[in-house]
C-alpha cells in the first residue's frame, strides 16, 4: 500500500469549510473545558507526573503484572486468552462466538478492535456486529472508521446524522435535533441489544490486584454490551494494566478532564467477574505492543490512556478532520503510534505538525510527543521513507547552508534569490507556498551587504 | 539508529534545556556575537539592523561572524540529519569562541540549544548550545534592560509569541498549563515602551501555521492556521502584529496579503529600536 498522503486528504478537508469551522469549534471548546476543569484541581500538574510515573513503572515491570493480572482474572471465574496479533485475536474472538453458536455480538467502541479490524473479521464470518456507542454506531452505519478516539463521529454535523438516519432507518431529516436523532438510534439499536448472544468491550484500564477491568462510558452502553448476554467477552491491549485499585483514582481525575472537561463520565464501571450462569473472556493483545516497548524512543508512547487531548488541541489535527491520517489513531498520538505498525504506510505522518508543543503538555500523563514527532522524521529518512523532492531540496539546502560562498551567492542577488532561495527558505514548492499566501519579496541588500557597508 | 543518537544527545548538557544558561546580569561592554537567521539576513534585514542597533545602544560590543549562514533547523526538522550536519559544523566553526551568542530568532535559539545534534557531540558543540540566547532572553534575563527611553509606540499591538519560544524555551506562560504563574518576557519588555497598547485576541499561542518545511509540504493546513490567526487578530483591532519570530511573520504576513488585510507587521526588535513611525 502506497504511503497515506495526510497532506493531500486535509487540503480536501478545508475546501469544504462547513465541516473544518464545524471541527475547530467543537474540539477547541474540549480544550478550553479542558483547560478550566484542569484549573480547578489545583494539584494537576502533580498528578500528571504521578500518571506518568505509574505508567512507566508499570510498563517497565509489564511481565509482573500480566500475570498478577492474569492469576487475579483466573481467580475471580475469568477466561484469560493471550493473543500476540491482530489475526490471533480475532480468530480467538470467532472461536468462543462460534463455539457457542452466537451469531449476533453487540459490543462498545473499543480502539483495540479497530487497530484489529475486528468487525470486518467477524462479519465475512457470519456474525451480526452492533456498535452501541451512539458515535461508533453512526460510524458504522456510514462505513467510515471513527475519525477521533473519543468521538468516533464528531466531524459530522447533526445535519450529516439526520441524513444518514434519514437513508438508514427511514427518519425525518428535517430533524437535526440531537434528542431526535439519539431517539432514533435508541429504538432501532435496543432491539439488537436484547436479542444479542454476545457482547463485548475494551476496556480503560486492568488492574493487576483485582483482575478487574474498568470502562469509562457516558451512554452506559458498555455496561448493556457487558451486562445483557450472558457471554461476554472484554479485549485489552498490555498497556493498560495498572498496578493497584488506589492507582485508578489518579487516572480517572485525569482522563474525563483530559478528554472533555468532565469531571466524571456517567458510568465507571468496575467488571471482576461473570454474571450468574454467565461467560467472561478477557483477551490480552499485544499486536505490536512489546515491540514498541523495546524502542528506546517511542517505548513511552504506551502511556497513553486515550483522551484523546493532543488531538482537541492540535490546530493540524482540527483543520484535517481525522480521517486524513488514514490510521485507527489520529491526530499527535496516531503520528507517534501508527509507524509502529506499518513504518512505510505511515511515512508521512511524522511530517504533519509544526512541532508546537501544545500535545506534550496537554498530555494527562506526559508523553513527550512532539519529541517523538521529531525523532520519527529522523527514523523516516533513515529507513529511506523521505518523500524524494523533499529529500533532494534538503540535500540543496545542506550544500548551499553549509557553504558560505554558495549561500552569499544565492542571497546576495535578488535575481538569483528569487529562483534559488525559495529551495531552502521556503524548500523548492514556490507554487506550495503561494496557494494561499504572497511570497515574501526579498530585500533590495541583505544584512549581510548592510553591514559590510555601515560597519566595516 | 539507537547509538548514533544517544551520542548526539548527549551532549546537550542540561542546563541548556528550558531556561537559558546564567551569565552575570548586567554585565557591560559584553562581547557577544551576532546570528542574523538566513530568512532575516535575505527577507528582513531590517530586523538583523535594529538588533545591531539596539546591541549597540546597550553598549555591547557586537560581532558579527561574517562566514555565517544558518543553524540547520531546516534540514534537521525535516530529519535530514546528514544534510543538516556540515551546517552545523560549520556554525560551530563561526560561533564557538564566543562566550555569549545572540540571534532574534525563538526558533533558531531553540535548535542551537536544544536540537543542535546532527554534529557529533564535542565541547564546542556543548558551548554553543549553552551559550546562545534568543535576543529577548538576551535583554530580559542577562543585560536585564528595563527602559527603553528612545522608543515610542503609539499603536495597538498583538504580540505573538511563537511556539518554540513559549515551549521551547519558556520565554512566556502557556495556556496548556493553566495552574502556572502568567508570564512573558517580550511583554514585559514591550511594556517599557511609550505609548504601546496591547490587545487581546482568543487563542493567543495557538500555532500560526509556519511550522518550517511544514508550511510548504502541508500548504492547505498552515495556510488555514495562519488564515484563522489573522482573523482572531483583525477582530481585536490591532494595528500591528509584533513577534520576536520573524519566520511566523513571514508566514503571518503572505497571508494577510492574500487577504488584502491591512494589519502591519514589526519584529520586536524594531518596536524596542525605536522603529521609525
Amino acid at each position: 500500500m502506497s504511503a497515506v498522503d495526510q497532506a493531500k486528504n486535509a487540503a480536501a478537508f478545508i475546501e469544504d469549510r462547513t465541516h473544518e469551522q464545524h471541527l475547530d469549534q467543537l474540539l477547541w471548546m474540549m480544550r478550553t473545558r479542558r483547560d478550566e476543569a484542569a484549573s480547578r484541581v489545583p494539584e494537576w500538574e502533580q498528578l500528571r507526573d504521578l500518571a506518568s510515573q505509574i505508567k512507566e513503572h508499570t510498563l517497565s515491570h509489564l511481565a509482573h503484572y500480566l500475570e498478577m493480572f492474569e492469576s487475579s482474572a483466573k481467580a475471580n471465574g475469568v477466561t484469560v486468552h493471550w493473543a500476540q496479533d491482530a489475526p490471533e485475536h480475532n480468530q480467538i474472538v470467532y472461536q468462543i462466538l462460534s463455539d457457542r453458536n452466537a451469531d449476533s455480538l453487540i459490543k462498545s467502541k473499543s480502539m483495540l478492535t479497530e487497530e484489529c479490524e475486528t468487525r470486518p473479521f467477524l462479519e465475512a464470518r457470519g456474525i451480526r456486529v452492533t456498535e452501541t456507542d451512539l458515535g461508533e454506531r453512526i460510524q458504522q452505519l456510514d462505513n467510515q472508521p471513527p475519525s477521533h478516539i473519543v468521538g468516533p463521529s464528531w466531524h459530522k454535523t447533526t445535519q450529516d446524522v439526520a441524513n444518514l438516519f434519514a437513508r438508514v432507518y427511514g427518519s425525518d431529516k428535517e430533524k437535526t435535533d440531537p434528542v431526535y436523532l439519539a431517539h432514533v438510534m435508541r429504538v432501532n439499536t435496543r432491539p439488537l441489544i436484547e436479542q444479542a448472544k454476545a457482547g463485548m468491550t475494551g476496556a480503560n484500564f486492568a488492574v493487576a490486584e483485582t483482575g478487574a477491568v474498568v470502562t469509562v462510558t457516558n451512554e452506559g452502553n458498555a455496561d448493556l454490551s457487558a451486562n445483557v448476554p450472558e457471554l461476554r467477552i472484554c479485549s485489552v491491549g498490555l498497556e493498560k494494566i495498572i498496578p493497584r485499585n488506589e492507582d485508578l483514582a489518579v487516572f480517572i481525575r485525569l482522563l474525563t478532564r483530559s478528554a472533555t472537561g468532565n469531571s466524571i463520565t456517567q458510568y465507571t464501571s468496575h467488571f471482576r467477574s461473570p454474571r450468574k450462569n454467565g461467560e467472561m473472556h478477557i483477551i490480552l493483545v499485544d499486536n505490536g505492543r512489546s515491540s514498541r516497548l523495546g524502542m528506546e524512543k517511542f517505548w513511552r508512547s504506551l502511556k497513553c490512556i486515550r483522551c484523546a487531548a493532543c488531538m482537541n488541541t492540535c490546530p493540524v489535527y482540527r483543520r484535517s478532520g481525522g480521517l486524513s491520517y488514514g490510521s485507527t489513531y489520529m491526530g499527535p498520538i496516531g503520528i507517534i503510534m501508527m509507524p509502529t505498525f506499518d513504518a512505510h504506510r505511515y511515512s508521512e505522518l511524522p511530517f504533519s505538525s509544526t512541532l508546537n508543543g501544545s500535545c506534550t503538555n496537554v498530555c494527562p500523563v506526559k508523553i513527550d510527543i512532539h519529541e517523538q514527532i521529531y525523532a520519527w522524521r529522523e527514523v523516516m529518512e533513515e529507513k529511506h521513507q523521505i518523500n524524494l523532492v523533499k529529500k533532494e531540496a534538503m540535500i540543496v539546502a545542506g550544500k548551499v547552508l553549509s557553504n558560505p560562498l554558495l549561500y552569499r551567492i544565492a542571497a546576495d542577488s535578488t535575481e538569483t534569490s528569487l529562483k534559488v532561495l525559495p529551495r531552502f527558505a521556503l524548500y523548492n514548492h514556490l507554487n506550495a507556498w503561494g496557494r494561499h499566501r504572497d511570497i515574501p519579496q526579498p530585500a533590495k541588500e541583505t544584512f549581510h551587504d548592510w553591514y559590510k557597508k555601515h560597519r566595516s | 539508529m539507537a547509538t548514533k543518537r544517544q551520542t548526539r544527545q548527549s551532549g546537550v548538557p542540561s542546563v541548556a534545556r528550558g531556561v537559558g544558561p546564567t551569565l552575570s546580569p548586567r554585565a557591560t561592554l559584553m562581547q557577544v556575537a551576532l546570528m542574523i537567521p538566513c530568512y532575516i539576513d535575505m527577507f528582513y534585514p531590517e530586523v538583523g539592523v535594529a538588533t545591531l542597533e539596539l546591541l549597540e545602544k546597550l553598549k555591547v560590543d557586537v560581532v558579527y561572524p561574517f562566514d555565517q549562514t544558518c543553524c540547520g533547523q531546516p534540514m534537521a526538522n525535516s530529519g535530514c540529519f546528514e544534510e543538516a550536519q556540515a551546517t552545523e559544523e560549520l556554525f560551530i566553526k563561526n560561533f564557538s569562541r564566543f562566550d555569549c551568542i545572540v540571534t532574534p530568532s525563538g526558533s533558531c535559539t531553540h535548535h542551537l540549544r536544544n536540537k543542535f545534534t546532527a554534529v557529533p557531540d564535542s565541547p564546542e558543540r556543548r558551548k554553543i548550545s549553552a551559550s546562545v540566547y534568543d535576543f529577548v532572553e538576551f535583554l530580559h534575563d542577562v543585560l536585564q534592560v528595563r527602559e527603553f527611553p528612545w522608543a515610542n509606540f503609539k499603536h495597538k499591538v498583538a504580540l505573538h509569541t511563537s511556539c518554540s519560544a513559549i515551549r521551547g524555551l519558556g520565554m512566556a506562560s502557556m495556556s496548556e498549563r493553566v495552574n502556572d504563574p502568567k508570564f512573558s518576557k517580550p511583554k514585559k519588555l514591550l511594556e517599557q515602551v511609550a505609548g504601546i497598547q496591547f490587545v487581546d485576541f482568543e487563542r493567543p499561542d495557538e500555532c500560526c501555521g509556519f511550522g518550517g518545511t511544514f508550511s510548504v509540504t502541508e500548504e492547505a493546513v498552515a495556510a488555514k492556521m495562519g488564515y484563522d490567526k489573522l482573523e482572531f487578530i483583525r477582530k481585536s483591532g490591532a494595528d500591528y502584529i509584533v513577534s520576536s519570530d520573524m519566520s511566523c511573520l513571514m508566514h503571518l504576513q503572505g497571508c494577510a496579503r492574500r487577504l488584502g488585510a491591512n494589519v502591519k507587521f514589526l519584529h520586536i526588535a524594531q518596536v524596542l529600536n525605536g522603529v521609525a513611525q
